[in-house]
């Protein structure tokens, strides 16, 4: 529970409630200087009115996560991945060279020993099957067999432990042997049910899982020591949850690409049922994120569900009912979502449009989508963010990005509710193209 | 055209994949020249790939599509006892550059080019440089067609097109790139000598290039 009487408050209540502790987050920080703590209020203040559709006093200018800081300070990906004293060093000169309106976090750099020690099988990374200087990529495959529904849509949690978590970390596979942990419903089974506790591959594994926690807290100590040396300078931090669209968590990792699109030919009602029964859970890996970070943001990015990747009366059909479900239940628990949409979104605007979810209460950022018709569609309705392309910050020149801001505040800004960010998590970019950014964000959004 | 032949034809555009497998059963147990079934597949993904580019048709389709045609390859092919179907197009060496594992997208335009009378040499994921090279010295394909998802893939593909330059080789082949970070721009930045949007658009580039369009 975030307050005493949480289960007493409207959702609108425990919206001013989570907002109060973001904003009275004030006093935990010591800032660098009364100009770091002013900058942090206003930056806080410019969040706060673009997310409920007010004029800020100046469009912020928002960062996304991703290799960028390693890039700049000349880091490997695997430095980024396992030299927490490099990471640090080159995450708070991208955050000092860079005045973006608020961090960069170092948790952007993945936790390298962690997954050597689990043995973590679904993504490849350096020294794990890409070159050193090449983040993680996922490693598409079937983690969850096609004909594996049924174990899901039962109990989730146990398809998780006994067979999705022992596919994809090596070190979880004697989890498998382990019993179903509802069967634990009297002492007279109980003693049984803990048999395979014994077994030497299961002792094995809860030693490494020692080993994982020590590596995770390393990890995590690490990234906050960093984010709270970037938050003394006066740039705040926002993201506190993460989840995703159910058919994303299926499309994603559990079935794949290509298992997921031949599912919605072969089998659809179990599809449906599957990711009807991942709402509750999608809503509260956000919402329990939320509650220990008290920031009010939960990130979800959005892959399966752009352009080209399904047909609008799909899109209506297998994507948009669950996502909706977990927005809302995000918005009731007072969270503000923000949505990610990789790809572009054009032909989803009319459906995302949807007059059941409250006004200002979400983020939609861009990646392709055309800005002017997100505004035209969403504007009034919630805040727009978006979107200098990745391949203009690759390969185009500091002039072009620009332009491109102007015009893109001029499509996009007018009466608030917009904020301006790259199109694409940044890994690789000119400098000179992200500082082109953040000045023209300041110069053109200063006039809205 | 027999009415079977017909039916074949509609059951694969509708994405009937039962239907498909019922028919062309028949159609092979009723003693027709598997080359004909063949054909009839040809002719169907025409249909899909053109809806596919008039946006009434997405991935899933093309993908299901492709699955529906590889189990028709696997029912007809061990009856062809070596006779070549149609006329071939000509190869093309395909890739998803180094550093980039990406294999879906690839995977797509690896099935439309086979499915549009291009044989297609398939290097995989991660390829560096030199196995393009080596692929392109021996089969002397026309056509290399390079695939990426990341950012970090552009660089890649414009070394990896550097090399093949370097060696001479571009004198015989063209290369198209393809994947999320293409535009214009980009494709200019590679040095490649054409891109395409999606697998469709590689399909009709490469008919283009060996003059089949």
């Amino acid at each position: 529970m975030f307050t005493d009487n949480w289960n007493d408050l409207t959702p609108d209540q425990r919206y001013e409630a989570r907002m109060q502790a973001w904003f009275a987050s004030e006093a935990n920080i010591e800032f660098a200087s009364a100009q770091a703590r002013d900058a942090w209020r206003e930056r806080m203040q410019m969040l706060r009115d673009a997310i409920e559709l007010k004029k800020p006093k100046r469009v912020p200018v928002v960062p996304t996560g991703g290799l960028f800081a390693a890039r700049y300070a000349g880091l490997t990906a695997r430095e980024a991945y396992y030299d927490r004293a490099k990471v640090e060093r080159a995450w708070l000169q991208l955050n000092a060279d860079f005045d973006w309106d608020t961090g960069v976090s170092a948790s952007a750099s993945f936790p390298g020993e962690l997954y050597d020690i689990l043995d973590l099988k679904l993504v490849s990374w350096p020294g794990h099957g890409t070159d050193d200087d090449v983040e993680f990529q996922y490693n598409e495959r079937e983690w969850m067999k096609a004909d594996e529904y049924d174990l899901l849509i039962n109990d989730p949690s146990d398809y998780w432990q006994r067979f999705y978590l022992p596919r994809i970390f090596g070190a979880l596979e004697p989890w498998a042997l382990l019993p179903r942990f509802t069967n634990m419903v009297e002492p007279a089974v109980q003693g049984n049910m803990f048999f395979p506790f014994s077994t030497p591959p299961v002792q094995q594994m809860l030693q490494t899982l020692l080993e994982a926690g020590r590596a995770a807290a390393q990890w995590r100590v690490a990234c906050a020591t960093t984010d709270g040396k970037v938050l003394a300078t006066g740039k705040p931090f926002f993201n506190g949850g993460f989840s995703k669209a159910p058919y994303d968590i299926i499309g994603d990792t559990l079935r794949g690409t290509r298992g997921i699109m031949l599912d919605k030919f072969r089998q659809p009602e179990k599809l449906l049922e599957a990711m009807e029964r991942l709402v509750p859970l999608a809503i509260d890996q956000g919402r329990s994120g939320v509650d220990i970070s008290r920031l009010p943001i939960v990130y979800l990015p959005l892959h399966k569900g752009a352009d080209g990747f399904l047909s609008d009366a799909d899109f209506r059909q297998f994507y948009w009912p669950t996502l909706k479900a977990v927005l809302l239940g995000l918005i009731n628990e007072g969270i503000v979502p923000w949505l990610f949409a990789e790809g572009s979104y054009n032909t989803r605007l009319a459906a995302i449009h949807d007059p059941d979810i409250p006004a200002g209460h979400m983020v939609w950022q861009f990646d392709a989508t055309d800005m002017k018709e997100a505004k035209r569609h969403l504007g009034g309705y919630q805040c727009i963010a978006g979107n200098v392309p990745g391949s203009l910050l690759f390969a185009g020149t500091p002039e072009e990005v620009e332009q491109y801001v102007k015009q893109l505040v001029a499509d996009a800004a007018g009466e608030g509710g917009f904020l301006l960010t790259p199109g694409i998590v940044v890994n690789e970019a000119k400098p000179e193209c992200i500082k082109s950014m953040i000045d023209a964000g300041k110069k053109y959004g200063a006039a809205i | 055209m027999s009415e079977k032949h017909e039916d074949l034809v509609s059951a694969i555009v509708d994405l009937r994949e039962a239907d498909v497998a019922r028919l062309v059963d028949d159609l092979l147990a009723s003693g027709t020249d598997p080359l004909d079934i063949i054909a009839a597949g040809k002719q169907a993904m025409d249909v899909v790939g053109k809806q596919f580019a008039d946006g009434e048709l997405f991935i899933p389709e093309l993908i299901m599509a492709g699955e529906i045609m590889k189990a028709i390859s696997a029912k007809v092919e061990p009856r062809l006892a070596g006779q070549r179907s149609a006329k071939r197009l000509g190869t093309v060496v395909l890739g998803t550059v180094q550093g980039d594992i990406h294999d879906i997208g690839k995977g797509i335009v690896a099935t439309m080019l086979d499915i549009a009378a291009f044989d297609v040499i398939d290097l995989g994921v991660d390829v560096p440089a030199a196995q393009f090279i080596a692929a392109i010295r021996e089969s002397q394909a026309p056509i290399v067609a390079l695939s990426g998802l990341l950012t970090v893939a552009i660089d890649s593909m414009k070394a990896t097109v550097a090399a093949i330059g370097d060696t001479g080789l571009r004198a015989g082949t063209k290369i198209m790139v393809g994947g999320a970070p293409l535009n214009e721009q980009v494709c200019q930045y590679t040095n490649a000598d054409g891109w395409g949007k999606d697998a469709v658009a590689a399909v009709e580039l490469a008919k283009s290039w060996v003059g089949g369009a």
